[in-house]
């Protein structure tokens, strides 16, 4: 009884603004905001699944790209930087000063040094993941707590076999928090760079929706786009639920025993 | 065996230099069962590290079958008190416990009956595939036992295992400790804080001075074994070892 | 210490010169990745020239604006949300589902209500910083100390002045670091939308540089908005430091 009155709050809102903004829009004939009618019609016709090997396959191929490149060359680097104070300290001023570079700014670089096609967005969406993925992997490398440290040393645990044995998982809660960032900036990535130069992507079909006038097509791209990231997000959520259950386990009974 | 000479250790905070370790000396025979206590903060946990390789001293040496210690040497297991800590939580316990052995790079079989063998002595044999923060802390101490165990050490090194647990888990984990040294031809140098703990189990007791600390007193311990919690205790040389090591703490 | 800044300084000085020598060498080509030396030069010509100024103006009212706006709107409603177990509950799914929706995929909304005036940039803008805002607002006041409302309340402090002495400044350092992740959205928006939409500022004037063939110009420019983005976090970061510093739960126990 409780969970679906839980449930049922939860929809009120959603369904309430629904409902107000399909009856407003049907009435009121307004050029910029279509009748939701018209917006979802759009929506089954452009995205189930007409366009989806045209714009929606590309998109996340370049996405994924550039999302892998930064994951792997995020943690790789991270792991050095964190791991030998000497390289921190070297790294740190130029790294504070690439990350404040707002990676749309780099997009006419990248055009200048890939050219025009699916290469310098992977660049893009790569070199603005990068950061959140690297700054949490030093983060996570370094607090890696001194005793499980001391445990690798005194068993005489190898260099290989510490790395992927006890730093990455250790450090992996933060790593995947710098992912889950890295994530939603990828896909704003996908998409600015798709606005700037492109000829096929999501995002390249919503301004050029606008740029021809055909509102309502416009709007089922935005909502394609917000679904995306919804469901992106969701999905990494319910993946870093699984695999770092030992993790939050760990913490819980830490707390008890501490309690 | 081990031995210790001269050894001293400060850390440097800036300019000054502040001694933890005046100046210790001892040696520790096969077999035998040291436990060293002090007042707290006396250095006992710098000791350790110094002897298992962790620390670098700052002067005199640390000598394990002749050879100086510079690095964590190959026939030491150190047993840390924080358990929690010292387990990987995203291992399961065989896991854990097998995880020192890939060095080792012994036959798989082999592997298998060590870490089956090491869980059944420390009565763990039944959680071998939970994971650490499943178990309470008296088992995930037993779980760093094993580990240490499997591992075959020649010397095991205990740095207060046993303060993070309740007294009667303290109870039972020593008369572990003493049930699995006999069995086993190993070394066992222990810290504690517990004076108890320590006359209880050793076969000498070093004790420290508070920093700088040096070697206030060495006490031969000939209560006859196998030691009980309930009549070893109630012996009169029990009080009389207990009362002569806490006053050596006190003296200065 | 001295170490630590030789380290950092070896950091920002050894790929300069790297990039120098490459450029100079023609490993790199000369016309498309002018030397380091080339293009620093264009950025301290830069400096007296007024129309530089217009762009960095530009895109900082943009920023301020928009960060000023949703923290106006996100401040207040995430009090409000997180002080109310009713309201969090029948907001937090639709927010959670509104949150990841990429703000630049409203851009061709905004040229289409806006057209490329500073509205357009002010809406992005404003769009995309509600949400951290809001979130840490939210945080913020959840995570009060109940004791210490519970005490105000019993030394007769009504909601107001609860609201006033305890949850603010309980909240605050929360709201610094919404403020310095808004602030770098703020940046990367207002940029974003010079850039795509030809809104005025140092966006559009990269974009220009770059399709004119100036490329030391386009270094220059992409150097200055690092440098902006640099220093705004540096503020924000700072406010923050400062702030969780003396948060309660920062603060060492003394030992007893």
């Amino acid at each position: 009884m409780r969970r679906a009155r839980e449930l049922g709050l939860q929809l009120v809102v959603p369904v309430v603004v629904l409902l107000a903004w399909g009856l407003w829009s049907a009435r009121a004939d307004n050029f910029f905001f279509p009748p939701l009618t018209d917006i979802l019609a759009s929506f089954r016709a452009n995205w189930v699944f007409e366009r989806v090997p045209t714009d929606v396959v590309p998109s996340l191929e370049r996405m994924l790209a550039g999302y892998a490149l930064a994951v792997v060359g995020g943690v790789a680097l991270g792991v050095l930087i964190g791991s030998f104070r000497p390289v921190r300290w070297a790294a740190d001023p130029p790294i504070e000063f690439l990350r404040a570079i707002p990676p749309p700014v780099l997009i006419p670089f990248a055009i200048l040094a890939f050219g025009v096609g699916p290469q310098f967005k992977v660049f893009v969406i790569a070199i603005g993941c990068v950061w959140p993925v690297l700054l949490n992997t030093v983060d996570g490398v370094r607090g890696i707590d001194a005793t499980l440290r001391d445990t690798a040393r005194v068993y005489r645990i190898g260099a290989l076999s510490r790395l992927f044995s006890v730093v990455l998982p250790a450090a992996s809660p933060r790593i995947f928090a710098g992912m889950r960032t890295a994530l939603s900036l990828a896909l704003i990535l996908m998409v600015i760079s798709e606005m700037e130069a492109s000829t096929n992507g999501i995002g390249f079909f919503v301004l050029q929706s606008q740029r021809s006038f055909a509102i309502p097509d416009m709007w089922s791209g935005i909502l394609l786009l917000g679904l995306l990231g919804f469901v992106l997000n969701a999905g990494f959520v319910e993946l870093e639920r699984r695999l770092l259950r030992w993790h939050r386990a760990a913490q819980a009974s830490a707390l008890e025993a501490a309690a | 065996m081990l031995e210790v000479r001269k050894l001293a250790k400060s850390y440097r905070n800036g300019a000054q230099a502040t001694p933890a370790i005046k100046e210790l000396s001892f040696e520790v025979h096969e077999r035998e069962l040291i436990c060293i206590v002090g007042p707290s903060g006396c250095g006992k946990t710098t000791l350790l590290k110094c002897v298992s390789g962790l620390l670098p001293a700052s002067s005199g040496e640390v000598l394990l079958d002749g050879r100086p210690v510079t690095a964590p040497p190959e026939q030491m297991a150190l047993v840390f008190q924080e358990y929690g800590r010292s387990l990987f939580p995203w291992m399961r316990v065989d896991q854990n416990v097998r995880f020192p052995l890939r060095r080792k790079r012994l036959p798989r079989r082999e592997t298998d009956r060590l870490v089956a063998e090491s869980l059944a002595a420390v009565g763990l044999f039944e959680f071998a595939r939970h994971y650490p923060w499943q178990l309470s802390g008296g088992m995930q101490q037993r779980v760093a036992i094993a580990r240490a165990l499997a591992y075959q050490p020649q010397i095991l090194v205990m740095d207060e295992p046993f303060a993070s647990v309740d007294a009667q888990t303290r109870a039972e984990l020593e008369d572990l400790l003493l049930g699995v040294w006999q069995r086993y031809p190993v070394t066992i140098l222990f810290v504690t804080h517990d004076i108890d703990e320590a006359v209880y189990l050793g076969d000498r007791i070093l004790v420290l001075t508070a920093r700088p600390t040096v070697l206030a007193e060495l006490v031969e311990v000939d209560l006859p074994r196998p030691r009980d919690q309930v009549e070893t205790k109630a012996l009169t040389e029990f009080a009389q070892l207990r009362a002569r090591v806490y006053r050596a703490i006190r003296r200065d | 210490m001295l170490g630590r800044l030789a380290a950092g300084a070896t950091g920002v000085v050894a790929p300069l010169l790297a990039l120098e020598l490459l450029a100079r060498s023609e490993v790199l080509p000369q016309r498309e990745v002018p030397p380091p030396s080339v293009w620093l030069q264009v950025l301290v010509q830069q400096l007296p020239a007024p129309a530089f100024w217009a762009d960095v103006g530009s895109t900082l009212e943009g920023w301020a604006i928009g960060l000023t706006l949703a923290a106006l709107i996100a401040v207040p409603a995430g009090i409000l949300i997180g002080s109310s177990r009713l309201g969090y509950q029948m907001l937090r799914a639709p927010i959670e589902f509104l949150r990841p929706i990429p703000s630049v995929a409203l851009i061709p909304l905004a040229v289409l209500v806006f057209g490329t005036r500073l509205q357009n940039k002010v809406f992005l803008v404003t769009f995309a910083c509600l949400w951290p805002l809001l979130f840490q607002a939210i945080y913020g006041v959840q995570d009060v100390d109940p004791v210490a409302v519970d005490t105000a309340r019993a030394f007769g402090f009504g909601r107001p002045a609860r609201l006033l002495r305890v949850v603010l400044p309980s909240a605050a350092p929360y709201l610094a670091t919404g403020l310095r992740i808004a602030s770098s959205v703020a940046l990367i928006l207002a940029v974003t939308s010079e850039l795509v939409v030809g809104v005025p500022g140092l966006g559009r004037s990269i974009n220009v540089a770059a399709s004119s063939g100036d490329y030391a110009l386009m270094y220059a420019l992409i150097a200055v908005a690092g440098l902006l983005g640099l220093a705004l976090n540096a503020a924000f970061g700072r406010l923050e430091g400062w702030l969780l510093r003396w948060h309660p739960a920062q603060r060492a126990e003394a030992p007893a």
